[in-house]
């Protein structure tokens, strides 16, 4: 009887967390389906616009370029290392180009963002929810999606491919400094090597990636800081909410749209 | 006198919490109703729900004859101020920004220069120098904050302020200018005026009406002046502060 009871009890459990599980998912795709309408509808807030685009570009540069900076030299060092078991030594430039546009490059950027961004937003969001910043906003007769929302969306969609852009190109410069510098290639027949395997879409797709994981990462974002907690451990919560949800998902989109490019 | 806001059998509840158990309420045009209570009683729920920011489960709420959440959503909250308890200032605007939030986009949207000078002209209007204008929210004291928070509810010249806790946080002097602001404002603005508090120096100087809610329901609402002799157990208990009574009181 008690281990009967006892399953019954895992099962609830099971049952439970799945319940919420999707409950969150439901909740998720609303807000997605209210942010991509408000995307289309005026007003349109073009200051909001523009600070988001500094704050979620500009100022995350440092941190997307000096990652990607020691990512290129570290795969230069890896795919050399490697590829000397196969007299292969030659391939450096042209995989550490096509490593980073098409995959590193994106998904670095993305998962720096992500901590960096979506943290940023949930919890000024979240803070403004406490302190009824976002009830005023209502009041003040200022939809909150259009307003907090929409601008942040919009911004981190279209800036992330830029950041990826200057992240690549960051990262495959790490690349070139190690060759020439620890593995003895000639510059010149580096960057020959470069430009020579590199496709328009191994850039493109990457570029693609980055848009699709700007948006994931501002949704999130501002999910979690609108749906926030009350007092201090609320917005916590949010902001922790907000940075898991967004690299789980990045990740995800990553293999699917990986899937959808690549796979033949 | 017509009837500005009026609610009658309003319900809200949150889980297994019911808050607001069958409200009946009318706040006449021009007039100021306060509301008090004790902590959690739904006060500000009852607030929030005249303006859509909660949604009732039961009852209806008109407002000038219109029911709150039919027609243009816009229009209808371009005839409400709000004064709301930490005053929810915008901490990325400077506090002329605050004021003339309502005047630098949507349909009350005035050029920069005139929407600063009206700015400017209410900061002016709730004791405060221009120079203040410039500063950011986190630059101000309390009582400061809401004297921001006063001057954004009226920028617009609304037909209806709603004053949340106007002196929560703030000490007796403090307290007294707002409540004595709120007033001056409230009569030289022929503003409808509803405001929820505790305090009861608040409440006589504020009010014409008071409303008593406790359980979730208006317990005795009356004219000010008559609200000592009430009479109601839960108006009188809450009036003298006595730990014995209807409200229990948790300890």
């Amino acid at each position: 009887m008690s281990l009967i009871h006892w399953f019954l009890q895992v099962l609830a459990a099971i049952g439970a967390s799945v319940t919420a599980l999707l409950a969150s998912v439901g909740r998720i795709s609303i807000f997605f389906g209210q942010t991509v309408a408000h995307l289309v509808r005026p007003p349109f807030y073009l200051k909001e616009f523009g600070q988001s685009l500094l704050t979620i570009g500009y100022f995350s540069l440092p941190v997307v370029g000096l990652t990607t900076l020691f990512t290129g030299g570290a795969l230069a060092l890896q795919i050399f290392a490697g590829g000397s078991r196969f007299n292969a030594e030659a391939v450096v430039p042209s995989i550490v180009a096509i490593g980073m546009v098409r995959e590193l490059g994106p998904v670095l950027a993305g998962l720096m963002v992500a901590g960096r961004v979506a943290a940023s937003i949930a919890a000024e969001l979240g803070t403004m929810k406490v302190t009824e910043q976002i009830d005023a906003l209502v009041t003040l007769s200022t939809h909150p999606m259009k307003y907090l929302t929409v601008p942040r969306v919009l911004a981190a969609t279209l800036v992330m491919p830029v950041l990826v852009l200057v992240g690549d190109t960051i990262g495959i410069l790490g690349g070139f400094l190690v060759g020439t510098t620890s593995l003895g290639f000639n510059p010149a027949a580096y960057i020959d090597n470069t430009v020579d395997f590199l496709e328009t879409w191994d850039v493109v797709s990457g570029l693609i990636k980055a848009a699709v994981f700007g948006f994931i990462v501002a949704l999130m974002g501002c999910y979690h800081g609108m749906n926030s907690g009350r007092g201090a451990q609320g917005v916590g919560r949010a902001t922790t909410n907000a940075v898991v949800s967004a690299s789980i998902l990045i990740l995800a989109a990553n293999f699917i749209l990986t899937q959808l490019f690549f796979a033949a | 006198m017509s009837t500005m806001i009026k609610l009658s059998g309003v319900h809200k509840s949150f889980g297994d919490n019911h808050v607001l158990r069958g409200v009946d309420l009318e706040i006449t045009k021009g007039e100021s109703m306060v509301i008090i209570g004790g902590s959690g009683t739904g006060k500000s729920v009852l607030l929030k729900s005249v303006l859509g920011l909660e949604t009732p489960e039961k009852g209806s709420i008109s407002v000038d004859g219109q029911p709150a959440d039919q027609g243009d959503r816009d229009a209808f909250l371009a005839r409400f101020g709000m004064l709301f308890q930490g005053g929810a200032l915008f901490d990325s605007l400077s506090v002329w920004q605050n004021v003339a939030f309502r005047l630098l986009r949507g349909r009350l949207k005035k050029p920069k220069d005139e929407a600063r000078a009206i700015a400017v002209e209410k900061l002016r209007r709730v004791g405060l120098q221009e120079r203040v204008a410039d500063l950011y929210p986190a630059e101000l004291s309390g009582g400061m904050q809401k004297r921001v928070g006063l001057a954004r509810a009226i920028a617009a010249e609304p037909e209806i302020i709603f004053f949340d806790e106007p002196t929560t946080g703030l000490d007796p002097i403090m307290a007294g200018v707002i409540n004595e602001l709120i007033r001056e404002i409230v009569v030289e603005m022929g503003a409808t005026a509803m405001t929820i508090t505790h305090d009861m120096s608040s409440v006589r100087a504020i009010a014409d009406q008071v409303a008593m809610i406790h359980d979730g329901v208006i317990q005795w609402t009356g004219p000010v002046k008559k609200m000592e002799k009430s009479g109601d157990p839960f108006m009188d208990q809450f009036l003298h502060g006595r730990a014995e009574g209807p409200i229990e009181a948790v300890r």
